[in-house]
């Protein structure tokens, strides 16, 4: 059983082509800057049975076949790895791409996650920051999980997309991107394909004023746009924005 | 015969056959867009003249109007707008921009329009017209009874074509190119003597539109020597063919006004003129490109007079100057040409526009090169809608056209009649009520009894709305009798039936509106708890407890009823006979009068309050797709074309450009999968807009600001700055699949 947040059928930045996104339910990670923060909840969200999913991804093959696949987001999709080991297995079965949209930060063992990424095609690996103190200061957790999940990733075969949110303010330092770059370069180079740097949007205030939670960043403004521009001249390996 | 020599010869010699002509001569291209040149200096300097006079027409609402004459093929004397800069000749009236006077019809309309916008026209054009002569509307009043007029006048029947023309008509026009009025007259003249006793009324009438064809192809003839062009003979060469198509088609908007009036399918057809003229060394590609960019210059300045209610109805001032492009040969060859390139590409020459109404046929099988070029158009200029051309081509052939949105028909052998709409979401809360409109209280069908539930029950409003179908199908079928018969009688089409074979088939497609509200309620019905509101008898709102799957999300819980419905009616509709035993068609298309059918339909069951917009064609209702556009253009797609919705299924993609890509390459790979997904599923047409939110909102803000801003809405395309605010507002509001 797979508890599920919702379905986006029409994907077209989280991988290659068009995906079905579907968003699993659940995140022990508490971002400062989460725009998704009705996915936190592990006892909210649908449950729904492997076939059900494959199901839907079949609805949506003519579309996503061709070039794009399925990617499993969240939340943190991490957090029900075992139950996704036979879903891949299926979807694999049927000929799906499969991306899996993750901070690196889940449960399960180390048993399971290697299996769970000899499975995935792609991941998306969303680094909070590349500095242990920051990392734990924009999530609210330990890093270490992180260090755990990297190293069976760079240990898989699994192609990789590292992304990582700017935030004025909170990741916004030359200094801190330049590193970040350095993180990023401790990666297989053949298996990374693409680095991107995500601005900080306020879009997901209005969630927080539904859920009646006080949203963390009130008083931070949106990245601009050129800013960012500016920073990525400074780094040495080619990012998109 | 010289005009012919170098053309690979065939049947199309012996007998009228533009199709054969085509097959047997024109040269499929399956390269990409590099060979496009810009415009002429002619044709710039042409179109800013033309520029300049849309946007004093834009100020003044209508630029012109010509007051002392009554419209007709050679009613006017020959109009230039720079006539040293005019490669392709012809104007409706003697200037551009100048609207007829077209009674026909109904005079109502033309007063209104006269009154609305203070226009100068002579009393005695009109009073003279009224007391010589019937028109269609007064025919039609004539025998409408009052359930007719009740069922009208409630909106459960809407935008009828009983005091406009019907348009919806698509003569050949590549008829006269190819081969020449003179031949067209001989070959009509012959049919009319080889016909034989008895004559009965179905011959009767026959002969006398045979003949008024003939008259008209006469007409054409001087029409055209006004110009200085004489088209008694077919045409020499590009230049002749382009221009000797358009004088057809010209014919056609100077005699009649009809709310649609289609270019057909042209582009292949001239393709193999220009492609005879480059190999003979005679014209280049700059030539070639300007025939066509002149050529859309003139179709761009079509236009009719209407009153302000109509543009209500049918906003932007819509032609539906539908042009057909591309698909697939029955033989697999493709009939993407250079010209259709060329055609297409005047949206980049001159500027997005919404007419001609770009209309791309999809094939899985078209070339990948096009297929890029149409996607990448699509997202710098939100002006082309596509059709499935693998459903069409197994029905129609491979040369059939566009009439009006989305209705496919054989070119010069098919004809429809059209019959707008029918509001599904009134005759349910007819059902409900008892056969009492739930806004006036007026009694409308008779021998419903109405619904006293409390909590509304699936199954017996199923039935009583079956028996409501029922019944609306009856008066349907018999009001569009009524108006096609006088229609026929007072304001007949004879320039564009000139134009088809002697015999027609005959569609009567009627449409429907609302379904996706109807989907919804009865799936909220079902699936949670509907309970009524009332004041006194009447239900006047509905209480919604629980949730239910919403058509939009791919949920066949939903999207089955829908199915149902639509099958039920047009099963309803075959019950009853049609006039000249034209064949039963269905639409789901709105137009933009979903904005205006909201404002005429009270609450329904479905959670919509009374008044609000329903969701236009057959889009899921505003904010209840939730499961992204994918999942709604599967909904979509289960509506069944063949044998149901044989008219056309209308669906509107708006989507933001972020949503398809990240980079401009991604964008144009995807949006093509999308389309290719979409019709590999039969979905059967699609509007594709790929719009930022802020754009649309700031020009809502400072319409002059974007002067050519163009959006596809159901089935056409309109400069957004036309629309009324109230339509803008729903536009902006109504899905946009978008996430954050």
């Amino acid at each position: 059983m797979i508890k599920l947040h919702s379905i986006e059928t029409l994907g077209a930045l989280d991988g290659p082509g068009l995906r079905t996104i579907f968003f699993l339910q659940g995140c022990p990670l508490r971002c400062l800057y989460c725009h998704n923060p009705d996915t936190w909840s592990a006892s909210k969200g649908t449950v729904v049975t492997e076939e059900a999913i494959v199901e839907k991804a079949l609805a949506y093959k003519t579309y996503t076949q061709p070039k794009g696949g399925v990617t499993f987001s969240g939340g943190e999709p991490l957090l029900q790895a075992k139950a996704l080991i036979p879903l891949f297995r299926n979807l694999k079965e049927h000929g799906f791409h499969i991306a899996l949209d993750t901070s690196g930060y889940g449960m399960p063992s180390p048993k399971i996650l290697e299996e769970l990424l000899s499975l995935t095609d792609l991941v998306l690996l969303d680094i909070k920051h590349e500095d242990q103190k920051e990392w734990e200061k924009i999530t609210g957790k330990k890093m270490d999980r992180y260090w755990m999940f990297k190293e069976l990733l760079l240990a898989s075969q699994a192609k990789i997309w590292i992304k990582h949110v700017v935030v004025p303010g909170l990741t916004d330092q030359g200094a801190h991107l330049r590193a970040l770059e350095r993180e990023v370069l401790t990666f297989p180079h053949e298996r990374v394909e693409k680095f991107e740097l995500l601005p900080y949007h306020s879009l997901g205030k209005l969630k927080y004023d539904q859920l009646g939670l006080e949203y963390p960043l009130a008083d931070t403004p949106d990245m601009d746009w050129e800013k960012l521009c500016e920073l990525k001249k400074n780094l040495t390996i080619d990012c998109l924005i | 015969m010289k005009q012919w020599e170098s053309f690979n010869g065939g049947k199309w010699q012996e007998s009228v056959d533009v199709r054969d002509f085509i097959q047997k001569n024109y040269t499929p291209y399956e390269g990409d867009a590099s060979f496009l040149t810009e415009t002429t200096q002619k044709t710039r300097r042409l179109f800013e003249k033309v520029e300049a006079l849309l946007k004093e027409e834009q100020k003044r609402g209508i630029y012109d109007v010509d007051g002392s004459t009554i419209s007709g093929i050679d009613h006017f004397e020959a109009g230039y707008i720079d006539k040293e800069n005019e490669v392709i000749v012809g104007l409706q009236s003697d200037g551009p921009l100048k609207r007829l006077i077209n009674p026909y019809g109904g005079y109502r309309m033309v007063e209104n329009a006269i009154e609305a916008y203070g226009l100068d026209v002579d009393p005695n054009l009109i009073n003279g017209f009224k007391k010589y002569r019937k028109t269609h509307n007064e025919g039609v009043f004539q025998v409408y009874n009052e359930a007719i007029k009740k069922a009208r006048g409630i909106g459960l029947l809407t935008g009828l074509p009983d005091a406009y023309g019907r348009g919806r008509i698509i003569g050949d026009y590549r008829r006269l190119a190819l081969y020449g009025a003179n031949h067209l007259i001989t070959e009509k003249q012959a049919f009319l003597d080889e016909m034989t006793f008895p004559f009965t009324e179905e011959k009767i009438r026959q002969r006398e539109e045979l003949s008024e064809q003939i008259i008209a192809l006469r007409k054409i003839m001087a029409m055209a020597k006004s110009y200085g062009c004489d088209v008694a003979y077919p045409a020499i060469n590009g230049k002749e063919a382009v221009q000797f198509v358009y004088f057809a088609y010209l014919a056609g908007v100077k005699e009649s006004n009809g709310a649609a009036m289609s270019l057909g399918r042209v582009s292949s057809f001239l393709d193999i003129y220009i492609q005879r003229d480059m190999e003979q060394g005679v014209l280049d590609e700059l030539g070639a490109q300007e025939l066509i960019d002149q050529l859309v210059i003139k179709l761009r300045l079509v236009r009719h007079l209407r009153t302000p209610e109509y543009d209500e109805l049918f906003a932007g001032d819509p032609n539906w100057i539908t042009e057909a492009l591309g698909g697939m040969g029955l033989d697999g060859r493709t009939l993407v040409t250079k010209t259709t390139f060329r055609f297409m590409h005047t949206l980049t020459n001159l500027s997005p526009s919404p007419e001609p109404n770009m209309t791309v046929l999809w094939s899985s099988n078209l070339p990948e090169s096009f297929k890029q070029f149409c996607a990448d158009l699509s997202i710098e200029t939100s002006s082309i809608q596509y059709e499935n051309d693998d459903i069409m081509r197994s029905m129609y052939g491979d040369d059939y056209g566009i009439a009006c949105c989305i209705s496919a028909m054989a070119l010069g052998k098919e004809m429809q009649y059209f019959g707008a709409r029918c509001n599904l979401a009134k005759a349910l809360l007819l059902a409900i009520n008892g056969g009492v409109d739930e806004l006036t209280g007026e009694k409308v069908l008779q021998g419903i009894a109405p619904i006293e539930l409390k909590v509304l029950d699936y199954e017996t409003v199923m039935v009583q709305y079956k028996k409501v179908l029922n019944q609306v199908a009856e008066l349907y079928v018999n009001t569009m009798n009524s108006i096609h018969y006088m229609h026929d009688r007072y304001a007949y089409e004879s320039a564009q039936m000139a134009f088809h074979d002697p015999h027609v088939n005959r569609y009567m497609a009627f449409g429907v509106a609302g379904l996706s509200i109807v989907a919804d309620a009865f799936s909220a019905m079902k699936h949670a708890q509907v309970e009524t509101v009332r004041e006194g008898q009447k239900v006047v709102d509905y209480k919604i407890h629980g949730d239910f799957p919403a058509y939009g999300n791919d949920d066949d819980r939903v999207d089955e009823i829908g199915v149902e419905i639509l099958e039920t009616f047009i099963e309803a509709l075959r019950q009853n006979e049609t006039y000249r035993q034209s064949k039963h068609t269905l639409s789901v298309l709105t137009i933009t009068s979903n904005v205006v059918y909201g404002k005429k339909t009270g609450a329904t069951p479905d959670g919509r309050k009374a008044y609000e917009p329903f969701a236009p064609g057959a889009n899921p209702m505003h904010g209840r797709d939730v499961n992204g556009a994918l999942a709604a253009l599967n909904s979509v797609a289960k509506l069944p074309y063949k044998n149901v919705c044989e008219d056309g299924i209308s669906n509107t993609f708006t989507i933001v450009p972020d949503a398809i890509g990240k980079l401009p390459r991604h964008r144009v790979d995807n949006l093509v999968t999308i389309m290719d997904g979409y019709f590999n599923q039969k979905g059967h047409h699609l509007n594709v807009n790929v719009l930022r939110k802020e754009r649309l909102l700031d020009a809502y803000k400072h319409p002059d600001k974007y002067p050519n801003l163009t959006i596809r809405v159901s089935g056409y395309a309109v400069r957004f700055n036309k629309l009324t605010k109230e339509q803008q507002l729903d536009v902006i509001h109504r899905t946009f699949h978008e996430k954050i």
